[in-house]
């Protein structure tokens, strides 16, 4: 017992100096990679679906994104539509890019992309009747957003 | 003026704050970046041109509400559509499109079979892909990556025995320092292998 104590006196204390620095390091870490969710979902996450071939998204400020997936209440069944933070139909898109369009720079239009984050079970259907809807309006450049990876399997069963 | 002496301030709560900032920063932040397969819509036109192209210049592929495949009315699997999109793509039988007036050339950098009955010219090619209403997301996704894939592996094939690098390659270095040579490169590729992909009314 008596030994254990002596070796315990001799035990300088670690020095915490150096803890906010560290801390700090991951702090400017986390504030500089952070994005702030800027839409609540109000339909289920979609699940995406995946796909090796993909193309990373440049220029976030310009990409709008639409939403398909399930309702959160089970009982309503088919695909909802959400954007910015509403539950929208196939027929309001167009007014949704316009107003996408309005709170960018002219010149920086023709550069917008429209991501579509829809869920895996989603039906080709309400996606291919967006696509006309955005191609009555002219914004051609899509993009179907999918995670990486290259077990294509889970998409389809 | 008598200098009072400051204490020194006590550092030892400025962890605690960095701690709740930090924590603050990792519950909010999300690192997702956003990727997909990237696709440009064909523009709306008002005119309707009858354009008369050949069957064998189109490979049909045809998925129907229970997720089955039908590629040139053969039943197949998904896995099967980059092959068989490649095989079609670079068979280079015939002449290729007339550019400028001038009559279209055989397609001189194909490594296909040269089958008469497949398509003519890689500029030719064309994809169509009809879906049904009813066909999951997903299945329509993995298609779209297939065909993808097909022509990124066309490319790089391409790019590699003219210019030694992948088509992959050449996009990365001009992310990083876009020149106008590289661009060139690029562009020929893209031009030497169009995407040229066609999806109809889907079946109701």
């Amino acid at each position: 017992m008596s030994k254990f104590k002596m070796r315990k006196k001799g035990m300088p204390a670690i020095s915490t100096a150096s803890l906010p620095d560290i801390v700090f390091m991951l702090l400017f870490f986390f504030m500089v990679s952070t994005t702030m969710r800027e839409t609540d979902l109000l339909i289920k996450k979609p699940a995406l679906p995946v796909a090796s071939e993909v193309k990373k998204l440049e220029l976030k400020s310009l990409v709008s994104t639409i939403y398909i997936g399930k309702s959160k209440d089970t009982r309503i069944s088919g695909d909802k539509i959400q954007v910015n933070d509403k539950i929208v139909e196939v027929k309001d898109i167009p007014s949704f890019i316009f107003s996408e369009r309005a709170l960018r720079k002219e010149d920086e239009v023709k550069f917008m992309t429209t991501s579509i984050k829809a869920d895996k079970e989603a039906s080709v259907g309400t996606v291919l009747d967006i696509k006309e809807q955005l191609r009555d309006i002219n914004a051609l450049k899509i993009s179907f957003s999918t995670s990486k990876g290259n077990d294509l399997s889970s998409n389809y069963k | 003026m008598a200098r009072r002496d400051i204490g020194e301030i006590n550092a030892g709560s400025m962890a605690d704050i960095a701690f709740l900032l930090l924590i603050f920063f990792l519950v909010t932040t999300t690192m997702d970046v956003d990727s997909g397969i990237a696709r440009k819509l064909p523009e709306k036109t008002d005119v309707q041109s009858d354009v008369i192209v050949k069957e064998k210049n189109v490979m049909d592929i045809v998925v129907n509400r229970n997720n089955q495949l039908l590629v040139e009315n053969e039943y197949v699997k998904v896995t099967d559509v980059k092959r068989l999109a490649i095989k079609f793509i670079d068979n280079g039988g015939g002449f290729g499109t007339p550019v400028d007036g001038k009559p279209g050339e055989p397609c001189d950098y194909c490594e296909g079979d040269k089958d008469p009955n497949s398509s003519d010219h890689p500029s030719k090619a064309i994809i169509s892909l009809q879906s049904d209403r009813g066909t999951s997301y997903g299945m329509y996704i993995s298609i779209q990556n297939e065909i993808e894939g097909a022509y990124n592996e066309l490319r790089n094939t391409l790019s590699k025995k003219l210019y030694g690098r992948t088509y992959d390659e050449l996009l990365n270095d001009y992310k990083d320092n876009p020149s106008k040579s590289l661009q060139d490169k690029i562009d020929d590729l893209k031009n030497k292998y169009p995407q040229i992909i066609t999806e109809p009314e889907p079946i109701k």
